[in-house]
């Protein structure tokens, strides 16, 4: 499967590079193609007071008219009557649990009356998806994932997430109305979908009552759904709210981390602040799990009453809890405010040496979802403004590496 | 299941012991109704008086302990049961925290007697509802009011094949974000303890939109002093606005005397 986990991302060659429009009924043509194809259609959808990713049975799933408010451990729905279905920021949960699902089971091991042993290894994949209504945040954190998945020479490559990423088909929608948790533009990956990285680009427009969705195609498979269903070519006017649309959404936007936040965590390690953090965090793990990009899983083993048979299974972890750093012993991070450390380090700083890029995308779910609001942003910018109380440089094998080309495992010794 | 002194292996003897409780994670055993027969296969039903009346004396190679200590005589059987049993696992919040109550720990036990009964000098307790773990060694402790039966099963089954049971001891929030349950703090601004809650009932509360309102007890390294200031605060800051009783409420039910939820508690109203 080597490479085929972007046959559909990030691929331009050959594919029509034209705006084109669709309307609502263009909207549904999509849909119905993709589940004529055998797709299942996941996209946002609204459950339980919020925007959630969902299986979708029709466009009738989409959330049209529904704005969403978000800050610092806040989130608010309300309806409306407009006719936009795309008119939150990020949903609820990203995409992470459809690539990395929160459990999975590894392998089975049965024994028969004989004693001898089967073994069944990891769940078969599901059948192909569409991710619909991919955030370009989110768009942001599938690639971040990639990277550590996906990629066949990486440390951790898992086939089984390699496979769900090659049969997902991913349409983008830019972001046109972000929250005030968001921080994509000063991420730099939002809030307009790019030209690669999706099958297909989306932009909503509202135009007097109606939507309208301007599409471009980032792969073949995105150009031939295109193609599939009724469109126009894009105006100039078209172009033009696109743009503005896209100003608009990166000027309303309140939050952001500075480009120093890097260097900022790594000369952090000793500092008064963490202190401050931990007399607020709750531990409760919130922000990983909420987290597009935080991958972390621990593996569990399981058997039946009888002993017959044994499962191990993977499921989503995070470095807030104690077990996360048990060793022989006891918990090497044993207080809030080291946790809290390690992960908002691990992040935006250590994530770049181990991975060559942010663990951030500004997507804002920590924000929003943190029970008792905890602001990375904020957090990062008090780090900045405070000089730690001692060793404003950290000892050499505490401090992150940055520099230095990536390197990789099986590369050979410098 | 050969009983007659065959080469089949001895099925180790489990017994399942009561103390001030109201039997409902004892009855998560029977609950346990697919896995049943299973259950039976695997272990001989020593002393489970809930199921039936016939009795096999000790020793016992695991003992599941329900309810609290709250008399005198209790601790002498106490006691005796931990001297007869291999394993014991104490099942449910009143053994493990001393249950809702405890609540008489931090009252007038005296008021509460002629509160209740018609004849208080008929009543004969202790002041005190306290945890097995205060009195006895406790080798496994299953949270909840009542308990999870899956991890009930979880334990026995550890127990049997000989491996550490493996039970969760962070936060809800684990289980509700791995479910993909809406927070309901953050959506609904609805009062909930599962950030400092253990998890382990798959997420029962939240999921059907409500608070998590504790019964598994603290989870380790809890913050409820950041937590129970929050819920306290408006919502214009983002809190519940919860008043001092109503807090006090909160942490103040089925784990009232759990360490954190205790002084938790007593700092409010």
């Amino acid at each position: 499967m080597t490479g085929e986990a972007h046959q559909h991302s990030g691929m331009t060659n050959g594919a029509a590079p034209g705006l084109v429009c669709l309307t609502d009924d263009g909207l549904a043509a999509l849909f119905a193609v993709l589940r004529e194809a055998g797709c299942e259609v996941i996209g946002p959808t609204v459950r339980d007071g919020a925007i959630v990713l969902a299986p979708l049975t029709s466009v009738d799933d989409l959330p049209r008219g529904w704005r969403d408010r978000q800050d610092a451990g806040h989130y608010r729905l309300a309806p409306g009557t407009g006719p936009a279905r795309f008119a939150h920021a990020v949903p609820a949960q990203g995409w992470k649990r459809f690539v990395h699902p929160p459990e999975a089971r590894l392998w089975t091991a049965r024994r028969d009356s004989d004693g001898d042993l089967s073994i069944e290894g990891p769940e078969a994949p599901p059948a192909p998806r569409a991710f619909l209504g991919v955030r370009p945040c989110d768009l942001a954190a599938l690639g971040v994932l990639d990277g550590v998945f996906a990629d066949p020479g990486a440390a951790h490559h898992d086939p089984a997430y390699a496979l769900r990423r090659r049969d997902a088909l991913v349409i983008a929608v830019s972001c046109g109305k972000p929250a005030a948790s968001c921080f994509c533009a000063a991420m730099g990956t939002g809030p307009a979908a790019g030209d690669t990285g999706a099958d297909v680009a989306l932009t909503e427009l509202v135009e007097g009552d109606r939507a309208v969705y301007l599409a471009r195609a980032g792969s073949p498979a995105g150009a031939a759904l295109l193609e599939a269903v009724p469109h126009t070519p894009a105006t100039d006017d078209h172009h033009t709210a696109r743009r503005a649309q896209a100003d608009a959404a990166a000027a309303a936007q309140v939050r952001a981390l500075p480009e120093a936040a890097s260097r900022i965590l790594a000369d952090a390690t000793e500092h008064a602040h963490w202190a401050d953090v931990a007399a607020r965090c709750l531990a409760c793990g919130s922000c990983t799990l909420s987290c597009p990009t935080c991958f972390c899983a621990t593996v569990e083993d399981s058997t039946s009453l009888d002993g017959a048979t044994a499962t191990r299974t993977r499921r989503w972890s995070s470095c807030f809890t104690e077990v996360f750093s048990y060793i022989h012993g006891g918990a090497v991070r044993e207080e809030r405010g080291a946790r809290y450390r390690q992960w908002i380090t691990h992040k935006l700083s250590s994530w770049h040496a181990q991975f060559g890029t942010s663990g951030c995308v500004g997507c804002g779910r920590c924000i929003t979802w943190c029970p008792v609001g905890i602001d990375i942003t904020a957090e990062v910018a008090a780090l900045a403004a405070d000089r730690p109380i001692r060793n404003r440089r950290a000892p050499a094998r505490l401090r992150p590496q940055h520099t230095g080309p990536r390197r990789r495992k099986d590369d050979p010794p410098a | 299941m050969s009983t007659d002194g065959s080469d089949a292996p001895r099925r180790p003897k489990l017994a399942v012991w009561k103390f001030a409780s109201c039997d409902g994670c004892q009855l998560s055993l029977l609950d346990c109704e697919d896995e049943l027969l299973d259950v039976v296969g695997a272990v001989e039903i020593a002393y489970f008086l809930e199921a039936t009346r016939a009795t096999v004396p000790g020793p016992y190679d695991v003992s599941l302990v329900e309810g609290s200590i709250t008399t005198a005589h209790d601790l002498k059987r106490l006691q005796k049961i931990r001297r007869q049993s291999k394993v014991l696992v104490t099942i449910g919040a009143c053994a493990t925290s001393g249950g809702i109550q405890a609540l008489k720990s931090m009252a007038d036990t005296e008021d509460y007697i002629r509160a209740v009964y018609a004849r208080p000098d008929f009543i004969k307790t202790l002041d005190t509802s306290t945890p097995i773990a205060h009195h006895v060694p406790v080798d496994v402790e299953l949270r909840g009011c009542p308990i999870d039966r899956g991890q009930l099963l979880h334990v026995l089954t550890a127990l049997i094949q000989g491996r550490q049971p493996r039970l969760p001891n962070y936060s809800q929030c684990v289980e509700c974000k791995r479910a993909g349950t809406v927070c309901v703090m953050v959506a609904k601004g609805e009062p909930c303890l599962g950030p400092v809650t253990q998890a382990g009932c798959g997420n029962l509360c939240p999921r059907v939109g409500r608070g998590c309102y504790g019964c598994f007890g603290p989870a380790e390294g809890v913050n409820t002093r950041a937590l129970a200031g929050h819920l306290r605060a408006g919502p214009a800051q983002g809190g519940s606005g919860l008043d001092g009783p109503a807090t006090r409420h909160l942490f103040h039910t089925f784990n009232a005397n759990a360490p954190g939820f205790r002084e938790e508690g007593q700092r409010h109203g």
